[in-house]
């Protein structure tokens, strides 16, 4: 679907698992790998991108249908990500960009939007990040394959990054910080290179993104259009983050 | 009555993105021959308008998943030029070393799991692991040194996140950069095999003359900056680009074509690059390259490969060379967000593993983007591909049908195209669908 393959790619990451992972599953459908793809029912349906054209609303409706589980695969998937920022740029600053307008904004063609999937189809997992680390991949295959609920962490930046004894970029340094509202999975890598959390695996459960909002707000002294930034790059679509962007940004 | 025959692939495989061939043989002549294009755009150049310029190397990035890298130097190199920001000479050779970790692994992927299978008699790489698995082992093993490196210095392989505006927030350790020293001199003979390799395999005849562009230096092999130059003469600084290069709009691709203005369509990539900097390669790549007599000007799109195969060799010694000047590391770090923003105009231009990327942007006083400007390699190579597609199906056209398919597959999958880099932008006005 549209995304940028990324999460494919670090599927294709899994170099020293993928020939023995090989052993134990048949890839049936893989465009970018196979030349020959079969047509399902599939056990297990990885799908990556979010939907923009009837085309692939089809397809994901055609795939919901004979797939058993259908799984989010990345953030585009899960929550529509950096492309969804798209959904917030008005007609008119988009048509500067573009000589033919008009052609782009051809209904038939394209919803002129970054839909997730859970919108159209239900969604049985979601695997987020952009791109969900590799271990994460195995970790759902693994539990397709004995028929479990992945373990999948919805819990906050904030706890990998204590168990990494990282000193606080928010509360120490005033810098403002995603982690206490991003759902863990990276293992706090970005503050552990000295750098905030952007929040690219999308809102843990309980998001408190007001609190934060008013934390960025007085204490790191970011505009009300820098915190709408922040929320809404790679999951402004969700409702944990979606109504407090929405109090102040405009173009 | 004429005889019409059609080549059509739908859904292209084994190359990144959505992509599909048309060509139409009337009465033995090729009447019309595509690659269109029919992933969707993502229109980035809209959104990045009223970002900040701190994070448009890390949005750029999601351009693509194969080259996040190239997309970001490019980025910070384009915002850095606009706020006239000078960077250090050791963070100029870490990202250096990071785009040729990244041109290590997408050439991998390129040579060994996507193209390796159409001269081998396999539909992929997985239905090899039963009789070639050492190539499919030595692939991935090329892959994962690439990835683990961009990894060591960037924190992250898929969209690294320690590269920003002005430097580096953290820097890899000496024991890291060490171990990866050691692989890399192993990975040296799989390098050479590698270019062995892909010499020996039946490359099928094919040759059409056209010209390639890419960045040039005569002090090393370019990665992430040079001189604009071509087959044809071409020779001007990265600001120049516009002058020299404007974009048509097909109406059956959702990407934009390419042309050099008074000219026509030009190809970039791994053969150009060798092609203009054979001099510059590094001594081992050299000495394999003239083993296997390989000599520039290479007009034959299919030897694309050896020429990928060469410059992974090439990547590989170049890191070498890198890791050396790097060790020992000097403590520069910086914070995102440590540089004063301000008002101006910068663009950049990268080696990306797939060809030149081109990246332009325009702040405001507060550093928010005004407009914004990419073209990417596949975008570039678009309309070429048209052209070697058209000249390749007149000379193939007789062949059974299947087979013609598979070499005109083939010829696409030579160029590496990186499908959803190409559509980042477009105007859609589809014929066909």
């Amino acid at each position: 679907m549209t995304g940028c393959a990324g999460c494919q790619m670090e599927f294709l990451r899994l170099e020293d698992e993928l020939l023995d992972l090989l052993k134990n599953v048949e890839i049936s459908y893989f465009v970018m790998a196979k030349r020959v793809n079969l047509e399902g029912p599939y056990d297990a349906a990885f799908i990556e991108g979010s939907i923009s054209t009837p085309r692939e609303l089809n397809e994901l409706r055609e795939l919901r249908e004979k797939s058993k589980i259908l799984i989010a695969f990345g953030d585009c998937a899960c929550t529509g990500c950096i492309p969804s920022i798209l959904n917030w740029v008005p007609p008119a600053v988009s048509a500067k960009v573009y000589e033919d307008f008009s052609a782009i904004h051809s209904k038939k063609e394209s919803f002129q939007r970054i839909i997730p999937l859970k919108e159209f189809v239900k969604v049985d997992i979601e695997l987020r990040g952009c791109p969900p680390h590799k271990n994460l991949i195995l970790e759902v295959v693994k539990s397709a394959l004995i028929q479990r609920k992945p373990f999948l962490r919805i819990h906050p930046v904030c706890i990998e990054c204590k168990l990494k004894e990282n000193v606080c970029l928010l509360t120490f340094e005033g810098r403002p910080c995603m982690g206490p509202v991003t759902a863990a999975g990276c293992g706090a890598l970005c503050p552990s290179l000295n750098r905030i959390c952007e929040g690219c695996y999308g809102p843990m459960s309980d998001a408190n993104a007001k609190s934060l909002a008013e934390t960025f707000l007085n204490k790191c002294g970011l505009s009300k259009d820098d915190i709408a930034r922040k929320f809404r790059k790679y999951s402004g679509l969700t409702s944990a983050l979606f109504e407090e962007a929405n109090k102040s940004y405009e173009y | 009555m004429s005889i019409e025959k059609n080549i059509e692939v739908g859904y292209i495989s084994r190359v990144e993105g959505q992509g599909e061939i048309k060509i139409k043989i009337v009465d033995n002549a090729v009447e019309e021959a595509r690659f269109g294009i029919f992933e969707p755009p993502k229109f980035f150049e809209a959104f990045l308008i009223g970002r900040k310029y701190n994070e448009v190397h890390e949005l750029t990035s999601r351009i693509c998943g194969i080259c996040p890298v190239p997309h970001q130097i490019c980025a910070l190199r384009a915002i850095e030029n606009a706020l006239k920001l000078e960077v250090s000479e050791q963070t100029r050779k870490l990202r250096m070393l990071m785009n040729f970790a990244n041109h290590l692994q997408s050439h991998a992927l390129n040579l060994y799991l996507l193209a390796a299978p159409d001269y081998l008699n396999h539909e992929s790489a997985i239905s090899m692991v039963e009789t070639h698995s050492h190539l499919v082992k030595k692939g991935l093993m090329l892959k994962k040194l690439g990835n683990d490196l961009t990894e060591a210095i960037g924190g992250k392989a898929i969209h690294p996140v320690s590269a920003v505006v002005g430097g580096f927030t953290d820097l890899p350790s000496k024991t890291t950069l060490e171990n990866l020293k050691k692989r890399l001199k192993n990975a040296l003979k799989d390098g050479e095999e590698t270019v062995e390799f892909f010499a020996s395999v039946n490359m099928p005849d094919f040759e059409r003359k056209c010209e390639q562009i890419a960045l040039t230096r005569k002090d090393m092999y370019p990665i992430n900056d040079g001189v604009l130059s071509s087959t044809e003469g071409l020779n001007v600084n990265e600001q120049d680009y516009r002058k020299c290069i404007k974009e048509l709009q097909a109406d059956y691709s959702w990407a934009k074509h390419s042309i050099v203005v008074g000219r026509g369509s030009f190809m970039v990539g791994p053969l150009s690059r060798l092609n203009l900097n054979f001099n510059v390669l590094s001594d081992k790549a050299k000495a394999a390259a003239e083993k296997i007599g390989f000599k520039p000007i290479i007009y034959q799109p299919f030897k694309a490969l050896m020429a990928r195969a060469i410059e992974l060799l090439n990547c590989i010694e170049y890191s070498l060379i890198l890791i050396d000047e790097l060790i020992p590391l000097k403590n520069e770090v910086v914070a995102e967000g440590d540089v004063k923003p301000k008002a101006g105009v910068g663009c950049a231009i990268v080696e990306a593993p797939r060809g030149i990327l081109y990246h332009c942007y325009e702040l405001d006083d507060k550093g928010v983007v005004k407009k914004a400007d990419i073209v990417t390699p596949t975008a570039h190579n678009a309309k070429n591909i048209d052209e070697d597609l058209k000249a390749y199906a007149m000379q193939i056209h007789g062949l059974p049908l299947e087979e013609a398919t598979l070499k005109c597959e083939t010829l696409v999958r030579a160029y590496d195209p990186c499908i959803s880099c190409s559509v980042h932008i477009t105007r859609l006005k589809r014929s066909f669908f």
